[in-house]
């Protein structure tokens, strides 16, 4: 897809180690590390937007954290518009805080309970001095208005807000500073059918409209595919597989996005067998590549080579020694059509 | 008998919990709209004591010393000097009020302080702060409150003192509690990922999630504050005589009370009647407000 455009955020072979002190016996202790992300390449280009998608443990949070400068990395670069991340969010009014917004999945817990939705919203334009005084209250019933919500809602307090209000209330909270970047974590998990489809109509909206760059962290592929253009699969702490949604959906590289593509329910079709055996502990990682494990597709010298994340069609990147491109044709021309095929790949 | 059988559907039946709840807590909770009255009673009979005494609570009648209750002129009786006991109920209402919400007020501020810091510094900071808090905790407050006593001297203003020093450790600890509680939230990470500078998001986002609990507390430690205001008067080292104070006139009516007890009964029921009103109002409003005490929202 969009190869112009500077990238907004990059990764550079991030890593993220967090040590851990565990009791073995009543007055020994070990430290243990534990790599949360390891190795992880990532370019974020202006206006697109991205899916992080992975089990649990796999590092989707670490990332998040650490593109916000909530987490230094241990190893590695991480970059926003060419600048330390952690240096760019030095001094009260960086432009990063006003560029880069976050929406929870606990939209709830973000949200401070003994503010109104008024005063939650009124913080940033006020913070960034975004407009005079008597012209916020305006400004607020404008963002609920964009978001959706009626403008009674500014004077309620979160705990009398339904689920999908409090979502919306966060979503105009992050759009208040004008942000470039929207993060969103989980943005639409846990909300009823409709609503969520409410909620991404409005996220898609708002990334056409104001030219947002989105990354967004889901579970759901189908989520993924809806309003992301490119997605990252995680697994384990590294990136396995980029590339652009569809094409990455429609015909997976590496094995995991396969199975993960695989795993996904579908309409009038039995759930299909699930990837055999659990995530491994990141603490003592198996030499060679970290999916061999649970790979369909193993041989002998994935358990000795760590693949890192190479290319492997244009525009598309997997961490993978056999990846899967052997279906005729090749998976990047076969764009967007009718939904999976997986036996065609698998 | 069949599924069908029952065709008029069940009626949807609004829960009676949330019709119950629309009512104001004054109607549900009868005991405390009570004891809210009787301590409502004694604030106003404290503010209004020199229009309702009928005498002055120092002056002393030496042509009626120890009349028992109802007596002309003297509805509660008078003591060994003479003095109309019900006047200095009432003006003894004013010191009861005065000094426990003085010394809450001290207890609750300096809690908060120490609290917040704790809280906010962790580390070794907070290790040293609540070794302080924890050596005032380990003394009951009526045995810190005759310590410092013993270092101001006496007098109301050095009972308000005392007793507030002495109840800074248990609001300390609360506090500490909260803030740790708090700052762990979400909304405290958003506020810094926006940029505020840390102090703003103390004052903005942590403070009032600290003292509205806080608030709920003063409201129950404030009867504890009288009583041990009025046992300090009670053992003669807190306010000095002839000052209208309960625990003094208790104090006095000891020595009489095989044949005067009312001397001694009468501010002893005013003091009984008070601390039982500010508890039950305490563990209404805490009742109704703590958010730990409701079933978490979502």
């Amino acid at each position: 897809m969009s190869e112009e455009g500077a990238p907004i955020f990059e990764l550079l072979d991030v890593e993220k180690i967090f040590t851990i002190t565990r009791a073995t016996g009543p007055l020994k202790r070990e430290t243990l590390r534990l790599p949360a992300l390891d190795g992880v390449r990532l370019r974020i280009k202006q206006n697109t937007s991205l899916a992080l998608v992975g089990e649990s443990g796999s590092g989707k949070s670490t990332l998040v954290r650490i593109l916000l400068g909530l987490n230094e990395p241990s190893n590695g670069q991480a970059l926003f518009r060419g600048r330390p991340i952690v240096e760019a969010r030095k001094g009260l009014r960086a432009p990063f805080h006003r560029d880069v917004a976050m929406i929870y999945q606990d939209a709830r817990g973000s949200l401070n309970p003994r503010m109104s939705v008024e005063a939650l919203i009124a913080e940033p334009i006020r913070h960034f001095r975004l407009c005079a005084e008597k012209e916020i209250p305006a400004r607020v019933a404008a963002l609920l208005a964009r978001v959706g919500l009626p403008a009674d809602v500014a004077k309620a307090y979160p705990a009398g807000l339904s689920g999908g209000q409090v979502r919306r209330v966060a979503i105009a909270r992050a759009l208040a500073s004008e942000p470039s970047v929207l993060v969103a974590d989980e943005a639409v998990s846990g909300l009823d059918v409709s609503t969520q489809a409410q909620l991404l109509n409005l996220l898609a909206d708002l990334k056409r409209t104001m030219g947002l760059t989105l990354v967004f962290i889901t579970h759901d592929l189908g989520v993924a595919s809806y309003l992301c253009q490119e997605i990252a699969v995680l697994y384990l702490g590294r990136i396995v597989e980029t590339g652009p949604t569809n094409d990455v959906l429609n015909a997976p590289a590496h094995p995991y996005s396969a199975a993960l593509r695989r795993a996904a329910p579908a309409f009038f079709e039995p759930i299909a067998e699930p990837l055999p055996g659990e995530i491994p502990s990141p603490v003592n990682l198996p030499p060679g590549c970290r999916f061999a494990g649970r790979c369909p597709r193993r041989q002998d010298d994935c358990l000795a080579l760590d693949p890192p994340l190479g290319r492997v069609l244009p525009g598309r990147h997997a961490a993978c020694i056999h990846p899967l491109t052997g279906s005729p044709g090749g998976p990047a021309e076969r764009g967007d059509a009718a939904p999976s095929n997986p036996d065609a790949v698998l | 008998m069949t599924l069908l059988d029952g065709a008029t559907p069940a009626p949807a039946t609004v829960p009676p919990v949330r019709r119950r709840r629309r009512l104001t807590m004054f109607v549900r909770r009868p005991f405390f709209t009570l004891a809210l009255l009787v301590a409502a009673g004694f604030v106003v009979s404290a503010a209004f004591a020199p229009v309702f005494a009928p005498w002055d609570p120092t002056y002393q009648d030496i042509g009626a010393m120890m009349a028992p209750p109802a007596t002309a002129g003297h509805l509660l009786g008078t003591d060994s000097y003479g003095q109309d006991i019900l006047s200095r109920i009432l003006f003894g209402a004013r010191y009861a009020l005065g000094i426990g919400l003085g010394a809450v007020a001290i207890g609750a501020l300096g809690g908060l302080v120490l609290g917040m810091a704790a809280g906010l510094a962790g580390g070794r900071t907070e290790w040293v702060l609540m070794r302080i808090v924890d050596s005032i905790l380990a003394l009951p407050s009526l045995i810190l409150a005759v310590a410092f006593i013993a270092i101001l001297g006496q007098g109301v203003d050095k009972v308000i003192y005392a007793v507030g020093v002495a109840l800074i450790g248990p609001f300390a600890r609360t506090v500490r509690a909260d803030v740790m509680q708090v700052r762990a939230q979400l909304f405290v990470e958003a506020a810094g990922l926006m940029g505020l500078a840390w102090l703003t998001v103390v004052w903005r986002h942590i403070l009032p999630n600290v003292v509205y609990p806080l608030a709920v507390q003063v409201t129950i430690r404030i009867s504890e504050a009288i009583l041990v205001s009025s046992s300090l008067s009670f053992l003669g080292i807190g306010v000095t005589p002839p000052t209208p104070d309960w625990g003094l006139m208790i104090s006095e009516g000891r020595a009489f009370v095989s044949f005067a007890p009312w001397m001694a009964g009468m501010p002893g029921a005013a003091l009984a009647i008070l601390l039982i009103a500010l508890s039950i109002v305490g563990d209404g409003i805490r009742e109704e407000f703590d958010p730990k005490m409701q079933r978490g929202g979502s």
